[in-house]
């Protein structure tokens, strides 16, 4: 028996009725540290705008962001981290980590550029892009379902297990090509380099959006929808936040963990498909500098990596803060090496501020 | 109280490898009451529980619920016929919010332009009705229940129960793990659960508590059943006797 309330022994106590509690965290000052949380990525992505836009109107005395070249740079450089990072922020909101996406992206990037130069010249070119297309899914899927079935069905830790696949994916990326497979379809190469014209400004100006930015898009407001208005979405925060709650709930954790796995690895997949077509080759080390990209870009955006929390829109900031710290950096002529510090350090204060955040807010978690 | 048991556990068995975990226990619960079930550590409270709720299967006898036999499959099953378990750590979702602790696993979905959405607006109306009748307040429906007490989050999980319709709620410690203040919610939650005619089983160390809450009680000891009596007409010397065995 433990502390027990001070009535007497076997008397049935008089039940108070039950009075509101104001619970600390649901005060203003609670719910103003919840909406800086959240904002905080958007606060960062400003203020590195900002800082970079003195710096060119000082150095330069041209503008940075308003000039439609840095801008579409910074956006096809967002594309990647992205991509990548879409698939990462439903396994780091469901509590796992997938760390073979960046040779999963290099694999499908191989598969792709490969069997799109044996399909092209034979087949009409929309159907050599589908068919290459559909083969490189299909490969990136492979490490995906075995990450998903290790970590659902053997219960091996997400970060081993998909740390072993990250060395897998690497050697067979490899194996299929040690090196760079240029291809020659136009009807990829127009995708991959063409864009979709906006509006022009004075002095010939011309604002556009390229083709790749645009699929991006696509598939984000896709994921958007997924993760935040379906059923799979919600047993995604609901396993991060207790997997001993969503089995007991009924929900299928381990088929929902796949899928999961299995969803990171498409995003990878299609991340090589558009850097093969931007880049007009195929390459087993495309994604190499993503795996810490995209992991920094799901942080930045949020997501904790305790599972239970963040958002798309997170993502879409964390990448394009990314984007404008490596493409910012070279345009200000630092060492490109430096844009790896930078991210590196980023994503370590990130983590530092949500562990910090976590104790202080309560706040929104899912979108 | 009416005179059918809403649940009738008959001459139930059930060991593991050579250990009697239960044997030959028998008990009823009627709508309505409050059943608690005391005992000592390893006494079989908690195999009991898992049997009326499809965890375990029993050995030997029988379960009788609204009036038919019944062999659960698992909890699931257990769960859709109306028996509910609430254990100690509540099996919530803490970084969701009170709708969808509710309806988790059972989300409604609407159609916005065709494509099937979440209903947040049903989930949330809807836990709001069943957590009313529990006579607690919650302000924010929005916020996760991370920043709730330990007695909203129970008034929660007993919500989830209600709406799901369960005609048998087990609880396993409900207040074992919370302050003096949050044990006495629980309690007043039970009462008014007892109220909307739910059979309650009260599993807990607390006897103060058993007495405070229960019409009837059931004590264990090593399997089996050793006592049980009406409340009113028991004092807790008597349930530390059979719990001990002296």
């Amino acid at each position: 028996m433990s502390s027990q309330p001070p009535i007497a022994n076997g008397k049935p106590q008089t039940v108070t009725p039950i009075e509101e509690e104001a619970s600390e965290r649901t005060t203003w000052a609670g719910s103003f540290r919840a909406w800086a949380a959240s904002m905080r990525a958007w606060i960062f992505l400003i203020f590195l705008l900002v800082g970079f836009e003195i710096w060119s109107q000082l150095v330069y005395h041209s503008t940075f962001l308003f000039n439609p070249f840095n801008a579409s740079s910074i956006a096809v450089a967002a594309i990647a981290p992205l991509l990548l990072g879409l698939g990462q922020t439903f396994v780091v909101i469901s509590g796992g980590i997938d760390l073979s996406v960046a040779f999963t992206m290099g694999m499908a990037a191989v598969v792709f550029s490969e069997i799109l130069n044996w399909t092209t010249g034979v087949l009409w070119d929309p159907v050599a892009l589908l068919v290459a297309a559909v083969a490189a899914l299909l490969a990136s899927m492979i490490p995906g379902v075995i990450n998903g079935l290790l970590i659902a069905k053997l219960r091996i830790p997400p970060f081993i297990g998909t740390l072993g696949m990250y060395g897998v994916a690497r050697g067979t990326a490899y194996l299929l090509s040690s090196t760079t497979v240029p291809i020659s379809n136009p009807l990829v190469n127009s995708i991959g380099n063409g864009s979709v014209p906006l509006f022009s400004l004075g002095k010939g100006a011309q604002w556009s959006i390229p083709i790749v930015v645009l699929i991006t898009i696509v598939l984000t407001a896709g994921m958007m929808f997924l993760l935040s208005q379906s059923r799979f979405g919600r047993h995604v925060y609901a396993i991060g936040g207790s997997r001993q709650a969503s089995l007991r709930a009924g929900i299928n954790v381990s088929r929902n963990t796949v899928a999961l796995y299995v969803l990171s690895a498409l995003t990878a997949g299609i991340g090589g498909i558009l850097y093969t077509a931007q880049f007009r080759a195929g390459a087993p080390q495309a994604g190499e500098q993503l795996l810490l990209d995209s992991i920094a870009a799901v942080v930045i955006g949020g997501a904790s990596l305790f599972g239970g929390s963040g958002t798309i829109m997170g993502t879409v900031i964390g990448a394009l803060i990314i984007a404008v710290i490596e493409y910012g950096l070279v345009f200000v002529n630092v060492q490109p090496f430096w844009q790896f510090v930078a991210v590196g350090v980023v994503i370590i204060i990130s983590v530092l501020v949500d562990q910090t955040q976590k104790h202080l807010s309560g706040g929104r978690t899912d979108e | 109280m009416s005179e059918q048991p809403i649940l009738r556990v008959e001459s139930v068995s059930k060991r593991f490898g050579g250990v009697h975990a239960l044997e030959n226990v028998s008990m009823d619960l009627f709508p309505g009451e409050v059943l608690a079930l005391a005992g000592d550590n390893g006494a079989g409270k908690s195999t009991l529980i898992k049997v009326i709720s499809g965890v375990h299967h029993p050995d030997e006898g029988k379960i009788w619920y609204n009036g038919a036999e019944v062999t659960f499959e698992n909890p699931q099953k257990a769960r859709e016929q109306g028996i509910e378990t609430i254990y100690q750590d509540l099996a919530l979702a803490d970084n969701l919010d009170v709708g969808a602790n509710v309806f988790l696993g059972r989300e409604p979905m609407k159609r916005v332009f065709g494509l099937p959405v979440l209903d947040r607006k049903k989930m949330r109306n809807e836990a709001a009705e069943a957590i009313r009748v529990l006579d607690i307040r919650i302000r924010r429906f929005d916020l996760p229940l991370r920043s709730m007490s330990g007695g909203q989050r129970q008034a929660v999980a007993i919500g989830r129960a209600i709406h799901w319709k369960a005609k048998v709620l087990i609880m396993d410690e409900p207040t074992a793990a919370l302050g003096v203040p949050e044990q006495r919610k629980v309690i007043a939650l039970i009462k008014s659960l007892k109220q909307s005619g739910v059979g309650v089983i009260f599993i807990s160390h607390n006897l103060i508590d058993i007495f405070a809450v229960s019409d009837r009680i059931v004590v264990l000891r090593r399997g089996k059943k050793v006592g049980e009596a009406a409340t009113q007409a028991t004092n807790s010397d008597e349930i530390v006797r059979w719990m001990v065995g002296g």
